[in-house]
């Protein structure tokens, strides 16, 4: 398969690069590690009139933690991520999840900043930021803003990036002390997106009750979900089976997945049901719970 | 629209070429470098076939646009055997019945010398772990950890 005609840019600097998706607008697409949007353009699900590569853009792939913030780069590889010392321990979730993305040869590849936004519900990392409380950078034409990850997702591939934004920059806060968090992802093969999954980051207190949670769906409807009621049902509450039954219902009962070959909406649900469980579960055994 | 000058170091050797936009890193190692050993399989980036190494890490390069692969270095299967004499990996898979049809050979041979590049010494679970992006529908993968277990041993 062969994608429609367009034209290739490659800026040398994120100046040029925002300069060429301002002059082109509509017509133009960000291309990354082009694991998501290469195959889109081959399939033609999509076309574009211009590519503005930003693959070659120096500084753009690092992990480090400072100030209290975990920052990754936006061309941060996923198999870089994946090799990095810094993710596991206070950030297990994405331990959890870097290796479930697509396969370790897609993962040569892809990159944070395009997973993130591509705006593809069934992306992991958009609920795994979520749930960290993560914020985005977004780098335009008139400079920098920050966009927090759970007002990113407008839409079914759709962000709150505007037209000449590229999103240059990860930042997680550094979890407190007494947190922990998973990923739980169901998938029917190495390479596929999820049947269902779930995303939780909390904390205890020095009781050992929950302080504050967050969890997020992946593939739960046409945006990453962010499931605030759940939350906030284990906000004070000290961990045990039956909390974790309660929250995972209502979770189940807000997710709002598709029917395809990967299961009925009922099947999807009780899936997410599951794993929210789960990653509970393994989320405050992380937390010291 | 507009074409592009690249250069790629293919097997060590640079070539140059005039390319549009839009074409693939395997139409270019197949069709204009006329490199037909690299395979195209299901042409939607889960199958591995078309692995090659791109800057010594294995892409799949039905994914990739060539324009994408200037100025760097490819290796392909035909890179693999040096003066008349194969590469570890491939004795590996001819000695331990690695394959059967033989179709996703190629990519399978250039991400397990990848993993071995990156990893001398490593364990089953690693093996099948490095070549899960890479689909074989005949052996059962057993013969090709096998395969890349005597590689291992053979290039320490």
């Amino acid at each position: 398969m062969i994608p429609a005609a367009f034209d290739y840019h490659r800026p040398a600097s994120l100046d040029e690069a925002t300069a060429l998706l301002a002059r082109f607008g509509d017509g133009a697409k960000v291309l990354s590690g082009g694991m998501s949007l290469l195959p889109l353009l081959k399939l033609r699900l999509g076309a574009v009139e211009h590519l503005v590569d930003i693959g070659r853009i120096a500084g753009l792939e690092y992990i480090k933690e400072e100030g209290g913030v975990l920052r990754i780069g936006g061309g941060t590889r996923q198999a870089t991520l994946d090799r990095s010392e810094l993710i596991g321990g206070k950030y297990a979730i994405l331990r959890d999840a870097v290796p479930l993305i697509a396969d370790p040869v897609v993962r040569n590849r892809a990159t944070v900043g395009g997973n993130l936004a591509n705006g593809d519900p069934a992306n992991d990392l958009p609920a795994v930021m979520i749930a960290l409380g993560a914020t985005f950078v977004a780098r335009g034409c008139k400079g920098e803003r920050s966009i927090a990850a759970n007002q990113f997702y407008k839409g079914l591939f759709s962000t709150a990036l505007a037209q000449d934004e590229i999103l240059t920059e990860v930042r997680v806060p550094v979890p407190a002390g007494r947190s922990g968090g998973a990923y739980f992802k169901l998938k029917r093969k190495v390479g596929d997106f999820a049947s269902a999954a779930a995303a939780v980051q909390l904390t205890l207190d020095a009781k050992g009750a929950i302080e504050n949670a967050a969890i997020a769906l992946t593939n739960a409807g046409p945006t990453p979900l962010e499931l605030t009621d759940a939350a906030r049902l284990l906000a004070g509450k000290a961990p045990d089976e039956k909390l974790f039954a309660d929250v995972a219902r209502l979770a189940a009962e807000k997710s709002s997945p598709s029917a395809d070959r990967r299961g009925s909406v009922e099947y999807k649900r009780d899936m997410a049901r599951v794993l929210v469980t789960r990653a509970l579960r393994k989320a405050v055994e992380r937390a010291g719970g | 629209m507009a074409n592009h000058n690249i250069s790629v170091t293919i097997n060590g050797a640079a070539r140059a070429a005039e390319v549009e936009s839009r074409l693939l890193l395997v139409h270019f190692i197949r069709e204009t470098l006329r490199l037909t050993g690299t395979h195209i399989g299901c042409d939607t980036s889960h199958c591995g076939a078309c692995t090659v190494l791109l800057d010594g890490e294995p892409v799949k390069s039905c994914t990739v646009l060539a324009v994408q692969a200037d100025g760097r270095q490819v290796r392909t299967v035909e890179g693999l055997e040096q003066g008349g004499k194969l590469h570890p990996v491939q004795e590996g898979f001819t000695e331990k019945h690695g394959l059967q049809c033989g179709f996703c050979t190629p990519g399978m041979l250039m991400t397990s010398v990848a993993l071995l590049e990156r990893n001398k010494n490593p364990n089953e679970q690693q093996i099948r772990e490095a070549i899960s992006g890479n689909l074989c529908r005949c052996t059962g993968y057993v013969n090709i950890v096998k395969a890349v277990q005597y590689a291992a041993e053979k290039m320490r």
